[in-house]
């Protein structure tokens, strides 16, 4: 009540203050106030905010306009609690600049869903696109505007450039990459492991002499959720990545080179070796391919001793699922990094940069916001999230499975790779029932056919590349 | 006179043409518009979405899939309908049966989508369809007590037919080792102990069959039995002489097991029937099963639907033509066959056409119930063009093939408008 005839009489400072005084201790209320009324433009806002956020050794580092009244749009893909994690940041900067933040939930492609919002004119002003291909689309289409100076400088402060470079077009920076994956881990069920005696795998060898061990113990070593054809993607990537190296990775990536190269195949070969037991997959390949990724993970750590299966493939994000069962991350399930199949372990990510769709002083500050540790380090902290800013510090992760991902994350310093699916056109890489998705589908189910898959997959690829979409 | 007559009644006309005219006539219009120019919407096409409509592999399954519901899913909706109004014509609690049979109708196909993606789930601690039919099937065939058990390394033993059988033939006064490996503890038989040693004895065969696993510590000793290891209890294990069963039996609590001279010479075998894998059921969603499975959902919604019009046109029908019919000496078949489904000839026929419209616009069923895995071959054209709109970046292809969807549409409406307007004269 009194706030909002506070708000009424001066307009231009108090809902700042508003909202500082409600987030606020009783204490620090009466300095927050004072500092927010004198300090209209400057960075005394920033000061409340690292006040609150009580126990983060960044504190504030990055200084944002004062954007009192103004609302912004924000659209991302996420759901549930990643959602609600981000709305946590968004409030945060709400509170630091007195702008309005409203989250716009987009379905997947988030591409297709801002082309029909562009063409109905009403744009959010910020996007969190998934893929460097649809930062290349907005681009293409004069969508995405280049990110300002402040931006920029919190990129080059606390990027490596290999995270800066794949938010670049044709050289000029349009995407700031805010979330980051780990798409190179293999989650296990600890209480199978020490029933078996098996032990974290460092190469694909010991990773087949593990899962036999597990299968000995009376445990089905994998489950996959094959009924979403994007974790198969990233097994083959995984695979791919190791064994042919990552210059191979990007020629096909880019379809310079064939799907039906021998280095295609020996990777489908390989992956056979795993895909092609059914008595390694949860629920045979027929039951792999009606299972849906969430429950590929929680029918590993559901079960007690008798799971359905020991291991799960995926990024960190199956936490999530894992915190849907009562498994602890870091005591029943455990992780190790996707084994050497090739020369090095890979480590295939996966991301979302924020692009700014509508130039204005507010939607840049929002990137700017993003790209800063402070934000990173507030959804750190919630779970469930990476950044690939190198300076959230790594005690901001909740535990210390977080922690090693994140570690794994920015030591690969600009030898990741991110996952081909993503990069390739939609039509091939991320439609449900089609294109890379279909072929690696039927691949599982027959894993025998490792030329016709080849021969499937160069068919769609051709398709998919040629006509440009 | 006229003049104004028709002024005011175009002014009352005019907010229902605005309304058809800007959310039926407009969208029609610039979909048509839009299916002959290019992705981007930007130049002419000409015939080419068109094109693709015929070339495409995917708008050809759902083309095929299309046909396939049109012919069954209402044929069989207003079949059970039928045998539904009839039956409950008769029967005193027939209202009740009514109103559950109509039930599923007061659900959302959404709702019913993700029910029956449950409904056909594979495991079938989920499925409901599967736990019938594993029930059904396991009632006939036993599943075994060993399901997954294999040979481990250095193992014995090989595979042969299911089974497995030792490499050398055993000799009387011997103590046979025949390990197994991934049996799960929880599958194991409640008779089953800890695992002891044979020892031999002259003129027999002795042995052990057992899990050569300890928890938490792997084979321990290779082919030997470790402490805290299980017998395999009631393992069935014959001996084999040039392919011929000279001698049987089973095996005790602790995998003991001992054989008769006549085996001295064969070789063991463990056959089959110890490890037949538990049956998983049918596999509702896979490729060849999803398209009827959905239909099998659809047909649980819409035939309460059917049954109620028919029942409705039932109760139309002159009593005294049956009763007629029934002093004339026909059973209840030929009174069915020959009177009461040529009465209700014009229902059924509005209720399949209706559902013919219904079926030909299905998206919402498929799109829940397919896996992500199986959608390619439960494509109908409705999801196809969702797809190829909203996920593949292709709205002329798209608009191609809404209006294909409206071409087919239009013949089915006309005879229904046709049918209604003659009802309407008589």
């Amino acid at each position: 009540m009194r706030s909002t005839s506070h708000t009424i009489r001066t307009r231009t400072t108090r809902p700042a203050a508003r909202q500082a005084a409600r987030a606020a201790a009783a204490a620090l209320c009466a300095g927050a106030l004072a500092l927010s009324l004198t300090a209209c433009g400057g960075d005394g806002n920033d000061n409340d905010g690292s006040s609150k956020e009580s126990g983060t050794p960044t504190g504030s580092t990055v200084s944002l306009p004062k954007l009192n009244g103004q609302s912004l749009e924000v659209a991302a893909v996420w759901t549930g609690g990643e959602q609600k994690n981000f709305k946590k940041v968004l409030a945060e900067f709400e509170k630091r600049t007195g702008a309005k933040v409203t989250f716009v939930p987009a379905q997947d492609p988030i591409i297709n869903f801002l082309g029909s919002k562009i063409a109905g004119g009403q744009p959010p002003d910020v996007a969190l696109l998934p893929q460097p291909g649809a930062i290349k689309q907005a681009v293409d289409k004069g969508w995405a505007k280049p990110l300002g100076s402040a931006a920029q400088e919190q990129l080059k402060k606390n990027y490596s450039p290999g995270w800066q470079d794949i938010g670049k077009v044709d050289g000029k920076q349009y995407g700031a990459y805010y979330k980051a994956a780990n798409k190179s881990l293999i989650w296990y069920n600890a209480k199978v492991f020490e029933n078996a005696g098996a032990k974290e795998p460092k190469t694909w060898k010991d990773l087949l002499g593990t899962a036999q061990t597990v299968y000995d113990s009376g445990v089905t070593p994998f489950s996959v959720g094959g009924a979403d054809g994007w974790t198969l993607t990233d097994w083959f990537e995984n695979v791919y990545l190791s064994q042919a190296g990552p210059d191979k990775y990007d020629q096909l990536a880019q379809h310079k080179i064939k799907w039906t190269d021998p280095s295609v195949k020996q990777a489908l070969t390989t992956l056979a070796q795993i895909w092609g037991k059914k008595d390694y997959l949860a629920g045979g390949p027929n039951g792999a391919l009606q299972t849906e990724f969430p429950a590929s993970v929680t029918q590993t750590f559901t079960g007690g001793d008798q799971p359905k299966a020991g291991m799960v493939f995926e990024g960190d994000f199956a936490q999530v699922n894992i915190g849907e069962t009562k498994a602890k991350v870091g005591t029943d399930a455990k992780v190790f990094p996707f084994p050497a199949v090739g020369a090095g372990s890979p480590v295939v990510t996966g991301g979302d940069a924020a692009v700014v769709l509508k130039d204005s002083k507010a939607a840049q500050a929002l990137v700017t916001f993003l790209a800063s540790p402070d934000a990173a380090t507030i959804q750190a902290k919630l779970g469930g999230y990476l950044s690939p800013n190198k300076n959230v510090p790594l005690s901001a992760y909740p535990n210390e499975v977080q922690r090693t991902i994140a570690k794994a994350l920015i030591a690969s310093g600009d030898d990741f790779r991110f996952d081909m699916s993503d990069q390739a056109p939609q039509a091939f890489g991320g439609t449900p029932g089609k294109g890379e998705w279909k072929d690696l589908q039927d691949f599982l189910k027959n894993p025998k056919d490792v030329a016709g898959t080849q021969a499937k997959l160069e068919k769609d690829a051709a398709a998919a590349y040629g006509s440009g979409s | 006179m006229t003049g104004t007559r028709r002024t005011v009644a175009a002014l009352f006309l005019l907010p229902a043409l605005v309304l058809l005219g800007a959310l039926v006539v407009y969208p029609i219009g610039y979909s048509v518009v839009r299916s002959f120019s290019n992705a981007s919407g930007d130049g002419f096409a000409g015939f080419d979405n068109y094109k693709a409509l015929f070339t495409d592999d995917g708008i050809r399954t759902a083309l095929k899939n299309n046909i396939i519901w049109v012919v069954f899913a209402p044929a069989v909706s207003t079949a059970l309908g039928l045998i539904f109004a009839v039956l409950t014509e008769r029967v005193r609690w027939g209202t009740a049966f009514k109103l559950v049979v109509f039930m599923p109708m007061a659900i959302s196909m959404l709702a019913a989508g993700i029910i029956f993606r449950l409904v056909y789930d594979q495991d079938p601690d989920k499925g409901v369809a599967n736990a019938v039919w594993v029930g059904v099937h396991d009632t006939f065939a036993q599943s075994s007590a060993f399901p997954k058990a294999h040979p481990g390394r250095n193992s014995p033993l090989r595979p042969q037919s299911g089974g497995f059988v030792t490499a050398a033939a055993v000799h009387t006064g011997q103590a046979v080792g025949l390990p197994l490996v991934g049996v799960a503890p929880d599958q194991m038989p409640d008779s089953a102990k800890k695992a002891a040693a044979a020892k031999p004895e002259p003129g027999k065969i002795t042995g052990t069959t057992w899990q050569d696993f300890t928890r938490g510590k792997g084979v321990g000793r290779l082919g030997a039995v470790d402490p805290g290891e299980l017998g395999y209890a009631g393992m069935r294990i014959e001996a084999v002489k040039d392919g011929k069963v000279v001698a049987s039996t089973t095996a005790a609590g602790d995998g003991t097991f001992t054989l008769p001279a006549q085996a001295d010479g064969a070789l063991l075998r463990l056959p089959a029937s110890n490890f037949k894998e538990p049956y998983n059921g049918l596999d509702w969603l896979g490729p060849s099963l999803v398209t009827p499975a959905i239909i099998g959902a659809y047909v649980w919604m819409w035939a309460g639907f059917a049954m109620v019009l028919i029942a409705a046109g039932l109760a139309g029908v002159p009593r005294e033509l049956l009763e007629a019919a029934r002093v004339d000496g026909a059973n209840e078949w030929q009174v069915f066959r020959r009177i009461t489904v040529p009465m209700l000839a014009p229902v059924l026929a509005v209720v399949t056409v209706t559902l013919m419209i219904n079926v030909l616009k299905i998206f919402d069923l498929v799109f829940i119930i397919a896996p992500g895995s199986s959608q390619d071959d439960a494509n109908v054209l409705a999801l196809e063009l969702y797809r190829k709109g909203f996920s593949e970046g292709q709205p002329g292809i798209a608009s191609a093939i809404a209006v294909f969807l409206l071409l087919l549409v239009i013949p089915v409406m006309l005879f229904n408008m046709r049918r209604l307007k003659r009802e309407v004269r008589r």
